[in-house]
């Protein structure tokens, strides 16, 4: 039986999902430089606070994870089936690792009372609700993206493991790893804007 | 059917772009603890542009697909970019 199979219609729809992600946080970051321009001083110190190390670690963790699922792609494209998925697993606990730094930092911030609708930052003034309002928003949106890259991956690794996607039938592994991708690619820029640039 | 051979990219290059892409991450701390101004925003940015063309070149695999695909991508950036400048300059001489 010949099954109809299109994997660059497949791809093409992932990157068409892309998109539409990208544009999405696109739109965020318009919101963040306009209001960084009308509150550049509260900005410029709340940004101080942000601790530069945990992000500087974070970004690398997700780099390296984006490296292992790109190498798992490899590795099943020449059918070398649990290398792949030890790179997924890499992967996945990379992923996590990330998570656990975001609950250590946004616990820090709680701890400080340090939230939206906290009456403690709204003494603060406009510019600190401003700027953590969108950088719970944001890095929040992004560590929910992390979460459902890693339930799809998961699937993925299921799927591998039951043979379902082989070393010719590898699409949806490639559309994970687009998924995860887009993911770190989005960090790249949150980690300067809330981070870096102070 | 579309399903042509496919395209492998060996380990070496994804270690050679990860160890790049690292490279550039610390650089871009390092600058950043500097203080420069409008610069630092600059070259923070800058960085970044040039950590995410790697991204999307070979981890995303984008410059092995089609012309098609290609084309949107650069399209949908060159939207998201048009937009945040437009923004900016309506705000800046508004």
């Amino acid at each position: 039986m010949d099954i109809h199979r299109d994997d660059l219609a497949s791809k093409t729809g992932m990157w068409l999902f892309l998109f539409t992600e990208m544009l999405l946080f696109g739109g965020l970051f318009v919101v963040y430089s306009v209001y960084r321009f009308r509150n550049v001083q509260a900005f410029h110190l709340a940004a101080d606070e942000l601790d530069v190390f945990i992000g500087t670690v974070n970004t690398i963790i997700l780099l390296i994870s984006s490296c292992t699922i790109a190498m798992s792609i490899t590795a099943l494209q020449r059918n070398n089936k649990k290398l792949s998925l030890l790179l997924l697993s890499i992967t996945v606990i990379l992923g996590l690792m990330f998570l656990f730094n975001k609950y250590i930092e946004w616990g820090d911030h709680f701890r400080e009372h340090i939230y939206p609708g906290s009456p403690v930052l709204a003494l603060r003034g406009q510019g600190d609700v401003l700027f953590y309002g969108l950088y719970f928003f944001m890095t929040g949106l992004h560590a929910l993206h992390i979460i459902v890259g890693l339930g799809f991956i998961g699937f993925i690794m299921i799927y591998i493991f039951r043979d379902r996607v082989t070393h010719d039938n590898f699409v949806l592994l490639e559309n994970s790893g687009l998924y995860w991708h887009l993911v770190d690619l989005i960090w790249i820029f949150l980690f300067p804007l809330f981070y870096l640039i102070t | 059917m579309e399903n042509e051979k496919p395209h492998i990219i060996p380990y070496r290059t994804f270690l050679l772009v990860l160890a790049t892409l690292i490279t550039l991450t610390l650089i871009s701390v390092s600058v950043t603890q500097i203080y420069l101004g409008t610069l630092t925003v600059f070259i923070a940015l800058l960085i970044a542009a040039i950590k995410s063309s790697f991204v999307l070149q070979i981890f995303m695999h984008l410059k092995f697909e089609n012309k098609m695909l290609k084309f949107m991508a650069i399209a949908v950036i060159l939207i998201i970019c048009l937009v945040i400048f437009i923004t900016l300059l309506d705000y800046l001489y508004r």
